[in-house]
């Protein structure tokens, strides 16, 4: 095969492979670090725990023709002010619970998951839910008996009962919140809050 | 007079390759079941409610799709490693053991989803019955257990190639296996930051299924072709190559797909859509290479059902993964389809045409050296069987799809375009008549799915039984210059 052009030969396509992986992947490495240093909780794209003693909302903006979390005033959550270790430790709870309860094959967080049951990215300001003083009560009373306080919406659909205790429940209501309040570059489009902005 | 299954015709490799084929099978069954119970739950939401609920079919159905598809490549790779690598496995006794582990593993795992299904919101649950995160629900020691186990897999192959013969596959192999078991360890940690979370979850699901089992597969259909058809193995290695460049070039990077949306910076949006819009370009060439050597070749093969297979994975691996796959890659329209039917439409197709496929082919190879080399060519005993399950099976997955898809569209629209993702909005969309018949429709095709499994699984048992011929033997094709 000595009359192969460089371009059809096998050593010149190794090479190519190799070069190409190495340097996608280093690219990548390059963009995780970077890409970490701006989610972390509290540097910016991602809020600190304690956002959940805040007013949350999520309104069009009209320089990035997308909607943004905006985060203003006190509004705490259960009527308790939270310090930076004990907000951290009910969401924490929160998003433990989450997982326990394989809430990920029913429902998205994040737009990620199951398609069976709504997303909950911005659940905690769905006008659904009603006013920020009953709010939490409702969910409180929903996610500890989904059956008996069911929101089927016709569908027929009910939450299980999943044996969610009430320090749990608060613990998923500080995840709600604190997650409605994650800059997602605008996901979902064109959703209004209670607020109606 | 008939051919019995005899393993006297098999090496040790291939002896230890068929247990994980038969398990491959019965999860691949387990996947359709659960995936139908789930289906059912869309149209009647009473059905098992409180009892089977749709998060454990759903949990289910995806797991036993992951795993059987897992155990399908570790045995393809088993089958052929002897005859690769020209000596035997280095330690087949290691190998086998990880087999029974592994197996054990993942019956214990599936009765716990079953029958224990969720727990506490504590650290526990996490470490014995379920992670809870889509994809690797497995809990933490099972996680432990299967990266032992792909550490002896690894170490087998690795070894079994240093201590035989090197080659091409060998090598794109082995450097393939470091990839994915390592990736594996992004997705064995806990956190609560759920954008970090998601971050390296799809680290372990995209860097899988879009680049390391993209690439394993090449190394498994690069060996196919040559024992299949008789391709030279300059070409074979050359395209693996080129396959490599072009998987992992478009792949890698491609994960910022599915960093639009979850808090990660802006300029994903532009890397994802970008690099992710290059994906189909390997799986073009990927149709272009089998083409091309089935025309060289003019199709004569020694075993029909499993080259027809290989083409359907050509064909469906472009459209699943690489049609359906762009064509809601793009920020502009993934915004408005993120986390709607379009994922689960694209989903079914790519997993049938990527990996189901190759995995079925590959069965077929073994069936064929099990029963003693018979043949499988031109007028073989009972072929309506592998056609009809080949149609039916084929024609199942692509109506789910199409009906999926409407569903998609369907959410798209009135869900989140109009009404704005609200939960009013949702059920909106869930209710709407063209959501329910798309529903309906997947079911009828579910079932159309699950009778080409029959036929396929029946088939697969008997093929070649009443066979006297043997197959015929290739002879590799002479290079193509000088003549």
């Amino acid at each position: 095969m000595e009359h192969t052009p460089f371009w059809a030969s096998t050593s010149f396509w190794k090479k190519t492979a190799i070069w190409v992986t190495a340097g996608s992947f280093l690219l990548l490495i390059v963009l995780t670090f970077d890409t970490m240093s701006k989610v972390t909780a509290g540097t910016g794209r991602v809020p600190d725990y304690t956002v959940i003693n805040k007013r949350i909302d999520y309104r069009f903006d009209d320089k990035k023709h997308h909607s943004m979390p905006v985060i203003e005033g006190d509004a705490p959550l259960f009527g308790r002010i939270l310090n930076e270790e004990e907000a951290e430790r009910l969401v924490t709870l929160g998003k433990k619970t989450i997982q326990a309860k394989n809430c990920m094959n029913c429902h998205t967080l994040l737009g990620n998951g199951a398609y069976y049951a709504p997303d909950l990215t911005k659940a905690w300001l769905d006008p659904a839910w009603g006013g920020e003083a009953v709010r939490p009560m409702l969910m409180k009373m929903f996610l500890m008996d989904p059956v008996a306080n069911a929101r089927t919406y016709g569908s027929g659909r009910k939450m299980p009962n999943l044996g969610i205790t009430e320090q749990e429940a608060e613990g998923i209501i500080a995840f709600l919140k604190w997650m409605s309040a994650i800059d997602t570059n605008g996901f979902p489009y064109n959703f209004k809050t209670a607020g109606g902005r | 007079m008939s051919r019995p299954l005899d393993s006297r015709h098999l090496n040790g490799g291939q002896k230890l390759a068929v247990k994980y084929f038969i398990v491959a099978v019965i999860l691949f069954f387990a996947q359709l079941v659960f995936g139908m119970l789930a289906g059912v739950q869309y149209l009647h939401p009473d059905f098992l409610h409180g009892v089977l609920d749709f998060n454990v079919n759903r949990m289910v159905h995806i797991n036993a799709m992951i795993v059987w598809m897992l155990y399908g490549f570790i045995g393809s790779v088993y089958w052929f490693l002897e005859e690769e690598s020209g000596r035997e496995i280095v330690g087949l006794k290691l190998g086998n053991w990880g087999f029974w582990v592994l197996t054990a593993a993942v019956t214990v795992v599936v009765a716990v989803y079953l029958l224990v299904q969720t727990g506490p919101g504590n650290d526990f649950t996490r470490w014995f019955i379920n992670e809870g995160r889509e994809y690797i629900e497995a809990p933490r020691w099972a996680d432990i257990g299967i990266v032992v186990v792909m550490l002896i897999f690894f170490y087998n192959v690795a070894a079994t190639f240093i201590k035989g013969r090197w080659s091409g596959i060998a090598g794109v192999l082995t450097l393939d296996l470091v990839a994915l078991a390592g990736l594996y360890l992004a997705g064995m940690f806990y956190v609560t930051n759920i954008s970090i979370d998601q971050y390296w979850w799809w680290w372990v699901i995209h860097l899988w299924v879009e680049a390391t089992w993209e690439v394993l597969v090449g190394c498994i259909m690069a060996w196919t072709l040559m024992h299949l058809l008789g391709v030279r193995r300059k070409i074979v290695e050359t395209w693996l190559y080129i396959e490599v460049a072009l998987m992992f070039g478009s792949g890698i990077l491609g994960l910022g797909h599915h960093y639009f949306w979850i808090g990660s910076p802006e300029y994903w949006l532009a890397i994802g859509g970008f690099f992710s819009a290059l994906e189909p370009i390997p799986l073009v060439a990927m149709v272009v290479h089998s083409i091309y050597d089935s025309g060289v070749h003019k199709l004569r093969n020694r075993n029909h059902p499993a080259l027809a297979w290989v083409i359907a994975h050509a064909f469906g691996n472009f459209l699943g993964a690489g049609v359906w796959g762009f064509m809601h890659t793009l920020p502009q329209i993934n915004l408005y389809t993120h986390g709607t039917q379009w994922t689960t439409s694209h989903g079914h197709l790519a997993f049938y045409g990527a990996y189901a496929t190759i995995n079925i082919a590959f069965f077929y190879l073994a069936v064929q050296q099990w029963r003693g080399n018979v043949w499988m060519g031109a007028n073989l005993v009972g072929a309506w069987r592998w056609k009809w399950a080949l149609t039916l099976l084929s024609v199942g997955v692509m109506g789910m799809t199409m009906a999926l898809l409407i569903a998609g569209y369907e959410q798209s629209f009135i869900e989140r375009a109009v009404g704005g993702s609200s939960w009013s909005a949702y059920f909106a969309a869930q209710t709407h008549p063209w959501f329910m018949e798309s529903m309906a429709w997947r079911m009828v095709f579910g079932w159309i799915t699950i009778a080409g499994f029959v036929l396929l699984a029946w088939d697969l048992l008997v093929i070649g039984k009443h066979e006297t011929r043997e197959a015929e033997t290739l002879v590799e094709e002479p290079a193509l210059v000088g003549g």
